[in-house]
């Protein structure tokens, strides 16, 4: 199921991004968001409930669309352009830390 | 004395022409863009592949939009233009800045804050559900990328952008359920006088109203907004909501794009130590400044919507009035003549604010009513009960101490999309105006700071 | 007609609000007279460190009495303030050997007193803390210290003690002390007045302009504690983490609270101005903080920051507070100038300051904290 929905300008280049290991087609100038709601509904879980999100104002303020890759590092999706190879986690990584006392 | 160094943080209407009037006075300004490209996000540029003219993208704004991208490309060589940068702090004379590995410090004389606005929103329960998206948001996602937020949307809120992109979105071919504004239809006849004050815009919102109605969407008014219905996997499903005193109704869609209006940016000013005044027409906190936008703090100016919500039209005029007063209070000649003009033209489009304010009124008293169960903030999932119950065993009325005791406005976004409400609740339940309530002071960063920041072995 | 009580507590942070649901308890009335609201400043904006390692030998003793009240702070406040006995761990990096000696030899002691540490080296510390980096060398391990929300605590001990029927007025900036007859008569800027026999100062970095009134000034300094905290992550850091060495650049610490945020602090501190009621966090701070926290544990590296904070906390030039009676004026006493290490000892303090009030004798050493040690000539 896709969120997003395109209204035009299709006729661009494709490109592809691995969101959780599978593939996901985009197209050139996609940002991360739109490349991964055109083909899904949720960017991540929400961290103190039980719903998953998808972002929420698209001009990086309101910091809800924040994706990972997959050596940890956070990008914002609505700010950031999809490229070729990109390896997106769309839970943290974190999540594997061991727990110590 | 060497050239003045004179930053301006923002690339929207009142950066650009801020930015233009420096140069024309022979100053290489420092232009700072959280933007990969200028625009800001009223003209917002699409990316270089895209290829929708700007009539498509900018409707009826399409000549101003295409004259202020043409003028800022005219710029480009004369001015140090920083895109995909962001202002994290100011202190002592300096901003901060941070790329996505740099981080700076850049000394200013002269330091133009046209930091922009971003939507006001009123929480619904149901809100934190993928598929409610900010008006604002919703626009971005059609003009710059080319996408609808869902398959049937509803707009939700009320001001001029909520007819404005619902229109945009049947245009581009969305399909586009119901327009459900909270504010009376009445209301806008009483802000009639004061929106006559610039009849080109006024007339413009009426057309889109018709334009819409024409097209077939569902168009309401005096909307009394219920719950985002849906689930916590697959997000929105409906819309629940009344009309004025009128039964319950439902409307399925997968999309809500929700706001009120707009709400300036000022925690750059609030960093930089500006004062800060309630304003009684909009019930927000704004920073203070004289007619030419100098703020409380010597060498501080501030311009645009990021100060007080008057619009892209008024935003070109008090940026370039703004760069003006700045670079007269450091002894350029400027043209007194044109600084007297360009007040007139703000002031006339503040008597047009106030119109739209009047037209399209905040709904303060929807956040008394929220009920318990419904998510306040949504960074940190506080809903409505928390916060009423941390009031209750606390005794917390002030907009800082609730925040402190209930985590209100304490995540991400650092309060930009609950905070007003939160006020808004806090009074209503407290029993107090909401200017008692306060305001939720900025904190640095202003966007999240990587903590590999400046690590050159990054 | 001016309010009377029992006592008079000027300063409604932790030590205060504590001293008056303490002295709640010995059946005195108490009134608490706080500027702005219960625990805004050092007592609500510290880092929260519920920490007895690393303070000094002399004053185990009264963070062991502390940590007993911590640890029935639920049952005795009837709030949570997030109290975690979690665990503490100091470190020291591989440049400074010597701190090997010198943690092994604060251990011996702290035993002593009923503070044991385990020291750790080598794998059995990575094990334990993986997140640690290369230049990590040893660590100093406290398993029954932790951490707690200080943006809760002292409003928790306030409302514990106003049920118990202290009278706590905030927005009430005190301008004026003296004493007069058998009374401290305290003047409001309003023009409000209290009296009451007894007078505890517990106004933190502005507890001289009072002792002062009393001929008793001492030289503090207001600074700001240096505050970061990241978004959040799942939870997997226990133990409160801090960096033992001589450098203050270097000095950080972090801890991770149970909703899954990590909150950082150290490095430099900033200014914080006491008169304006405003405090910092100087931009470089930030920065030199994280470039810190990244050599102490390069995990945290990814994550980011999504506010920064102070508050206004005194200083004293030995880093140790002023705690007990006057030397001048018979009835007063004080406890402020915690120098940016209170939080863990606060309950402690407001006990023992009830205890001497009460009682006229506490069993808890407080001599190094004498006001005397300031007094010319």
């Amino acid at each position: 199921m896709s969120r997003f929905v395109r209204l035009g300008e299709t006729d661009r280049p494709g490109l592809t991004v691995h969101v959780d290991g599978a593939p996901v087609a985009a197209l050139e100038g996609d940002t991360l968001m739109v490349a991964l709601l055109s083909q899904g509904a949720a960017l991540r879980q929400s961290e103190f409930g039980p719903e998953k999100r998808a972002g929420f104002c698209l001009m990086g303020a309101c910091q809800d669309c924040w994706v990972w890759t997959e050596s940890g590092d956070r990008l914002r999706a609505c700010s950031t352009l999809a490229a070729p190879g990109q390896r997106i986690l769309t839970s943290q990584p974190e999540a594997t830390w061991p727990t110590h006392a | 004395m060497a050239d003045p160094r004179i930053i301006i943080v923002g690339a929207g209407p009142a950066g650009t022409r801020a930015a233009e009037a420096c140069v024309q006075a022979g100053i290489r300004p420092v232009v700072l863009d959280e933007g990969r490209r200028d625009g800001g996000q009223i003209y917002r540029r699409q990316p270089d592949n895209f290829t929708r003219p700007y009539a498509k993208l900018y409707g009826t704004e399409a000549p101003r939009a295409q004259a202020l991208h043409e003028t800022f490309d005219g710029l480009k060589d004369r001015i140090d233009y920083r895109a995909e940068t962001l202002v994290w702090n100011i202190a002592d004379g300096h901003v901060r800045t941070a790329t996505r590995t740099m981080e700076s410090a850049l000394p200013f004389d002269a330091l133009l804050l046209c930091t922009g606005a971003t939507d006001r929103l009123m929480p619904v329960k149901g809100w934190q559900f993928a598929g409610s998206y900010s008006l604002g948001g919703a626009q971005v996602a059609l003009k710059s990328q080319a996408v609808s937020i869902g398959h049937k949307v509803v707009f939700m809120g009320s001001g001029p952008l909520l007819y404005l992109v619902a229109s945009q979105y049947v245009q581009a071919g969305a399909d586009v359920v119901a327009v459900l504004d909270t504010a009376p239809y009445s209301a806008r006849i009483k802000a009639l006088p004061d929106l006559l004050a610039v009849p080109s815009v006024l007339w413009n919102g009426v057309a889109l109203t018709l334009a819409l109605k024409r097209a077939g969407v569902m168009v309401r008014n005096s909307v009394k907004p219920l719950e985002i219905l849906g689930n916590a996997e697959d997000g929105v499903s409906g819309i629940r909501f009344r009309v004025g005193a009128g039964a319950e109704q439902t409307i399925a869609c997968d999309a809500v794009a929700m706001g009120h209006h707009l709400r300036p940016e000022t925690q750059l000013a609030d960093l930089a130590r500006c004062a800060f005044a309630f304003d009684p027409v909009t019930r927000q906190w704004l920073p203070e400044r004289d007619g030419d936008g100098r703020s409380s703090v010597a060498g501080v100016y501030l311009a645009g919507d990021g100060a007080k919500i008057l619009g892209a039209r008024s935003a070109e005029a008090s940026g370039r009035l703004t760069a003006l007063a700045a670079l007269g209070d450091l002894g350029l000649p400027v043209d007194k003549g044109e600084m007297a003009s360009l007040r007139g033209d703000v002031g006339t489009y503040a008597k047009f604010a106030r119109g739209l304010a009047t037209a399209f009124p905040w709904p303060a008293e929807q956040a008394g009513v929220l009920p318990d169960e419904a998510i306040l903030c949504r960074c940190e999932g506080v809903t409505a009960g928390d916060l009423r119950a941390v009031m209750r065993e606390t005794g917390a009325k002030e907009a800082n101490r609730a925040k402190a005791f209930s985590r209100v406005g304490m995540g991400r976004c650092q309060g930009r999309y609950c905070g007003l409400a939160a006020a808004e609740l806090i009074a209503a339940q407290a029993g107090v105006p909401v200017e008692q309530v306060g305001r939720l002071r900025g904190q640095a960063p202003v966007k999240p700071l990587n903590i590999s920041i400046g690590d050159t072995d990054a | 007609m001016s309010a009377a009580s029992d006592v008079i507590i000027v300063g409604g942070g932790l030590m205060g609000s504590s001293a008056a649901l303490f002295l709640r308890g010995h059946g005195l009335s108490v009134t608490l007279l706080e500027t702005d609201l219960i625990g805004r400043q050092a007592s609500g904006t510290n880092f929260g460190n519920v920490r007895r390692q690393g303070r000094p030998i002399h004053q185990l003793p009264l963070a062991n009495r502390a940590i007993d009240i911590w640890r029935r702070s639920r049952e005795l406040l009837g709030a949570d303030v997030e109290y975690l006995q979690s665990g503490h761990i100091r470190v020291c990096y591989r440049e400074r050997p010597e701190l090997v000696g010198s943690m092994e030899e604060y251990a011996d002691k702290a035993r002593a007193e009923g503070l044991d540490l385990e020291l750790l080296s080598g794998n059995a510390l990575r094990d334990k803390f993986p997140f640690f980096g290369p230049d990590v060398l040893a660590g100093s391990y406290s398993a029954t210290d932790g951490h707690a929300n200080p943006r809760l605590a002292a409003p928790a001990f306030a409302r514990a003690a106003e049920r118990l029927g202290a009278v706590i007025h905030e927005h009430t900036q005190i301008v004026d002390a003296q004493k007069i007859g058998e009374d401290f008569v305290v003047s409001a800027a309003d023009g409000r007045t209290f009296r009451a026999p007894t007078l505890l100062v517990t106004a933190g970095a502005w507890g001289n302009a009072l002792s002062s009134q009393f001929g008793e000034p001492v030289p503090i300094v207001p600074r700001g504690p240096n505050m970061s905290v990241t978004e959040p992550v799942p939870y997997a850091i226990l133990p409160a983490v801090g960096v033992m060495t001589p450098v203050e650049e270097e000095t950080v610490y972090f801890r991770q609270v149970a909703r899954g945020n990590i909150v950082l602090g150290g490095s430099t501190r900033g200014p914080s101005f006491p008169d304006q009621y405003r405090a910092y966090v100087e931009p470089q701070n930030t920065v030199s903080q994280l470039k810190h926290i990244r050599r102490l544990a390069p995990a945290l590296g990814k994550l980011n920051i999504i506010r920064v904070w102070s508050g206004i906390e005194g200083y004293l030039p030995d880093s140790q507070p002023v705690m007990g009676p006057s030397a001048t004026t018979s009835g007063l006493y004080y406890a402020f100038g915690f120098s940016g290490s209170g939080f863990q000892i606060g309950p402690g303090v407001g006990e023992t300051m009830a205890e001497i009030i009460a009682k006229g004798a506490t069993d808890i050493p407080i001599a190094p904290y004498t006001i005397g040690r300031f007094a010319k000539g």
